[in-house]
């Protein structure tokens, strides 16, 4: 095994015991990055030099026993991190050149606990998107078929991770942009509670959706990497002060007596077969873990994508009105007057999903809409809460399927934006309720492509997620595979 | 037809904190261009607003003082709209819920009080500012102001004419100057006010079409401007005409308001709550702490005056136009327990010293307790109050005490009978004719005398001796 | 129809983009498919329902008022498209 594949926790022993060190692990993901990135595109920029000096500190620390969590860990960030002193694009030619002149908060997490950063990976321009397709730096491929998509909006990191690009990687998930990727690249990924990872620093898409969260090739390093960003920032007024758990300790803590509630809206027609009978098995494999699964309802699931498309874009079209040419970023050249270079900059600058959103975003809150549709939607995502708050009296976690489908060909879906959308479907319902949720790998269609299992829970009890993940994969007997690239 | 103007104002003041609103950057007036600024405040990408606790108290602080009901609970709404001077391209302000509601202000009138009510208080962001280039098709801007915490005070349309308004806006200045929440200063910007001006036949009980003034930076700016658009709306009306819906900008060296046109679409500001701040929720102890601490306001205060210490009305205005001056006033009566002493001379004197340098009561070189020290000499006899006067310049020129001048200068009063005697002989033999005159029954030539003996003591004969002593000697 | 196309070039000013006759039209249509699938929102009873605008309820965040150091004239400006001198430099407005 090359030291690029493995885990943190095992490169972690590594460290500890002086078989590696943080320059050879870095060097081996930078060998496997020039060997894989011509064909998948994970990456929008490669740090490489300032990697390799990181690991060079990195060595020099371990040689004086200063040895933290993710002490020469090669850690991806998606783009729309803030570095400081390091391009932020969002995968926009708006903010094509814009440099950061601060960290964002889980940056600084990560380089407090001493993680290497190989780059900034790709994703769907400002995170909207399924398909990591509306970059303005061009497509990231999925490493188990290089002809379909890897899912988005974080598909360069859910990639990276993948393809043994990186150890682990950072993504955001507003929809479902971290778990999506996740099971379709065959990872693990998990979208924190609202508030229990600071937002201070990435780049806004939804502000009341947004999430930040781990990618990493097993549910072990899932809560390694918890430990070190999840936590209180007074940076983030919605931030919750919260106390964080040692998620490590509820990795071999078994299931046995637990109820996993299956919400009967999510295993409908429509659902790949292939995907729905990965699914049926992962619940055979949680209930011969000492689970009982019960059948649930979340009433108000059919809603979800409609209020999360207006939601979602209502808040990006104010987000995103900071970008106008003036301050930072791409401004048009020759126009004539203010007006004409805000239109030319924002027009040019932004790709045509993110102009749909604003412009849905915009009309659902202008003036005579917005009861019908903002405050009608704000409403519904109400009850859509109150539904989990109900389930949660009735079951530990929710098992559902990740994605309906595996991963979809490049370009299958570019021009019917609706199509598209609704291969959240089955994610989107978290953010809106701003509960934690964790895709786990759950097998391969006979094609070879990855599928996921979601569990959901309550508010703040990551915890339980990572109980029934790790316990999940410890014993699902899931062959070992890699992409073949 | 008589026409009525229904008038309603809206009062933008700048909080004194020493940070902005939702950032750490320094709100100090003054500093060189974009230099104040942080990338929360230039709304780079990623950044979250955190809000100031201040600027929840002292907003609650003007609620209170302007009797409205502070919320239990209120939010901030995103204000979108696109302008060089506003980074993020939205305001953050409150919509919806603002932190205080249902108030009221009594205005002095010539003709008495009347209450002006005060639809809201509201807290929200100041922008950047955005300077033209006059020859060159460009605007330069400077984010120093941006994110410096504004509340907006809304008043209800009670006020019916340019005279009210002006009182109305003293009044509201008067009381953010007391709070110590506000420095009031209207050239910098830190207090702000708009117009919504409209016409209504007198009786009517509709209201008319409104125009909203903007552009009035000083108070007399606001009555000009005000008793201007009165008067165009009456032409426009009485020649049959309609009022335009619009803004309209004070000019003030033209002294007319003009339409502010523009190719802007009605303005349609998309608010909604923001996502990235949280409520916030004021219960009733936090809302009794700040009662307790508030100060006493001007209006109150210059009631107690006039009741407490039997002073003129214009006496008790004057005297409170700023808190560091009452408390003077109020010090020095403590001391002397001569209120109308005291005051005059306060108005007379101190208060000519400090203006004519431009200084604050706080930097004056006569502590209340020197002016109090001052006042019991002149009461003990040891001056007069003529001598007073240069006695308190020289205090105020050189900060020391009035025994010290006194005594340096030789400015202790006469009040040996003996000496006042030789002085009044000396000058009855020098005016045999005056005193021919007051003699044959002209009394007016008294005066004469009581001058020329006040001339040779140059000033120090105690007044009420010479007085006695001139009226026996002349009379003999 | 639920938007017009001169709904979507008025929608379009507000958010300060423009869009070629094709693209206005391919928007359109597109949004009309999106907010006609809205439309089922319309059959939820949501009577005395709240709006929800936060993923997790909070209140009072605050921070102490102290000054924190600025980023500094030449950070602020670092990104500028068009920086002069101390300034941010923009068109101006056209009256």
């Amino acid at each position: 095994m090359e030291l690029n594949q493995l885990t943190i926790h095992e490169l972690q022993e590594k460290i500890r015991s002086g078989k590696t060190t943080a320059t050879e692990i870095v060097q081996s993901v930078f060998r496997r990055i020039d060997a894989v990135e011509k064909a998948i595109h994970a990456y929008i920029l490669l740090t490489r030099e300032a990697a390799l000096a990181e690991a060079d500190r990195a060595d020099e620390a371990i040689r004086k026993g200063d040895i933290r969590t993710l002490t020469g860990i090669p850690v991806a960030l998606k783009d729309l991190l803030c570095t400081r002193g390091v391009t932020t694009t969002c995968a926009s030619r708006i903010l094509h050149d814009f440099v950061p002149p601060y960290d964002a908060t889980v940056v600084e997490k990560l380089r407090d606990a001493g993680a290497v950063f190989t780059g900034k990976t790709n994703m769907d321009e400002f995170a909207m998107g399924s398909s990591t397709e509306t970059s303005w730096f061009g497509i990231t491929r999925n490493p188990w078929d290089l002809e379909r998509i890897p899912g988005g909006s974080s598909g360069g990191s859910a990639a990276a991770v993948a393809a043994d690009a990186c150890i682990a990687a950072i993504g955001s998930d507003t929809g479902g942009s971290i778990r999506q990727p996740a099971a379709l690249c065959g990872v693990v990924g998990m979208k924190p509670t609202y508030g229990r990872v600071s937002r201070y620093g990435l780049v806004a898409f939804a502000s009341s959706l947004d999430q930040i969260g781990p990618f990493t090739k097993d549910v072990e390093d899932c809560a390694i990497l918890m430990n070190v960003i999840a936590g209180y920032d007074p940076r983030e007024s919605t931030s919750v002060p919260a106390e964080v758990p040692d998620y490590r300790q509820y990795l071999a803590r078994g299931i046995d007596g637990w109820t996993v509630g299956i919400p009967k809206e999510y295993f409908i027609e429509g659902i790949d077969p292939e995907v729905m009978t990965a699914v049926r098995k992962a619940i055979a494999v949680v209930e011969g873990l000492g689970a009982r699964c019960i059948e649930i309802s979340l009433p108000h699931t059919a809603y979800c994508l409609a209020v999360y498309y207006i939601v979602a874009p209502a808040e990006a079209s104010s987000n995103l009105a900071r970008y106008d040419g003036a301050k930072y970023g791409f401004r048009a050249p020759d126009s004539r007057g203010l007006l004409d270079m805000y239109k030319k900059s924002r027009s040019a600058g932004f790709g045509a999903e993110v102009k749909r959103r604003i412009m849905l975003g915009t009309y659902v809150l202008s003036s005579g809409y917005y009861d019908a549709y903002y405050k009608k939607a704000s409403q519904v995502r109400a009850l859509i809460k109150r539904d989990f708050d109900e389930a949660f009296q009735r079951c530990d976690v929710i098992l559902t399927p990740t994605t309906p489908t595996p991963a979809f060909r490049i370009g299958e879906k570019t021009d019917d934006p609706l199509h598209m959308y609704l291969s959240d479907i089955f994610t989107i319902s978290t953010n809106l309720a701003g509960i934690p949720g964790i895709s786990v790998p759950c097998g391969f269609t006979q094609g070879g492509l990855p599928i996921g299992v979601q569990f959901l829970t309550g508010h703040f009890e990551e915890a339980k997620l990572i109980q029934i993940a790790a316990t999940y994969e410890k014993n699902a007997n899931l062959e070992k595979r890699r992409p073949t690239l | 037809m008589e026409f009525e103007p229904v008038i309603g104002l809206e009062v933008h003041a700048q909080l004194l904190t020493d940070s902005k609103i939702f950032c750490g950057c320094s709100t100090k007036f003054g500093a060189s261009p974009n230099s104040h600024t942080c990338q929360i405040c230039l709304g780079m990408p990623g950044v979250l607003p955190v809000l100031n606790r201040k600027v929840v108290e002292y907003t609650i602080k003007m609620g209170l003082a302007t009797h409205c009901r502070i919320n239990e609970a209120c939010n901030f709404a995103r204000k979108n709209y696109f302008y060089p001077d506003l980074p993020k391209g939205y305001q953050i302000s409150q919509y919806a819920n603002p932190l205080a509601e249902h108030g009221y202000v009594d205005i002095e009138l010539e003709n008495g009080k009347k209450r002006i009510g005060v639809t809201r208080i509201h807290i929200e962001e100041d922008a950047g500012k955005l300077m033209h280039d006059e020859h060159h098709p460009f605007s330069y801007v400077d984010l120093n102001r941006t994110g410096v915490p504004l509340i907006e005070i809304v008043s209800e349309p009670d006020i019916r004419s340019a005279e009210e308004a002006s009182a109305y806006l003293r009044r509201l200045h008067e009381i953010l100057v007391y709070l110590e929440i506000c420095d009031g200063n209207m050239e910098e910007g830190s207090f702000r006010c708009d117009a919504n001006v409209s016409l209504r036949p007198k009786g009517q009980e509709a209201f008319g079409i409104r125009a909203e003034l903007k552009n009035m930076n000083s108070f007399r700016n606001v009555q000009r401007a005000l008793e201007y658009e009165i008067k165009r709306q009456q032409y426009v009306l009485e020649g049959g005409g309609v009022v335009v819906q619009e803004t309209r900008l004070w000019d003030d060296t033209g002294g007319v308001t003009h339409s502010m046109r523009s190719k802007e679409e009605a303005h349609d500001y998309r608010y909604f709550p923001d996502p990235d701040l949280v409520w916030v929720a004021i219960n009733e102890d936090w809302v009794e702490a700040i009662r307790k601490d508030q100060p006493e306001l001007p209006l109150e205060k210059r009631e107690r005056f006039v009741r407490d210490y039997l002073i003129p009305a214009y006496d008790a205005g004057v005297l409170t136009t700023s808190r560091a001056l009452a408390d003077y006033y109020e010090a020095v009566v403590h001391l002397t327990g001569k209120p109308k002493i005291a005051g005059n001379w306060i108005m007379g004197d101190i208060l000519r010293f400090i203006n004519e340098e431009k200084r604050e009561i706080a930097d004056c070189p006569i502590t209340p307790q020197a002016l109090a020290e001052m006042i019991r000499l002149i009461e003990e006899g040891t001056i007069s109050g003529k001598i007073a006067k240069e006695v308190i310049e020289q205090m105020y020129k050189t900060g020391k005490p009035a025994a010290t001048i006194i005594a340096k200068k030789g400015l202790v009063q006469i009040t040996d009978e003996g000496a006042l005697v030789q002085a009044i002989t000396e000058v009855m033999a020098a005016n045999p004719k005056q005193l021919e005159q007051y003699r044959s029954g002209k009394d007016k030539v008294f005066g004469f005398f009581v001058g020329q003996v006040m001339k040779a003591t140059q000033g120090k004969a105690n007044p009420q001796l010479l007085n006695d002593l001139l009226k026996k000697m002349l009379a003999r | 129809m639920k938007i017009k196309k001169d709904e979507v070039t008025h929608v379009a000013h507000l958010a300060r983009l423009e869009f070629t006759e094709a693209e206005a039209e391919k928007f359109t249509s597109q949004l009309n498919n999106i907010l006609l699938y809205m439309e089922m929102l319309n059959r939820v009873d949501t009577t005395g329902v709240p709006p929800m605008t936060h993923a997790v309820a909070q209140q009072n965040a605050f921070r102490e008022d102290n000054v924190t150091p600025s980023l500094g004239r030449d950070l602020t400006l670092a990104n500028a498209p068009d920086a002069r001198g101390d300034f941010f430099r923009v068109p101006k407005v056209i009256e």
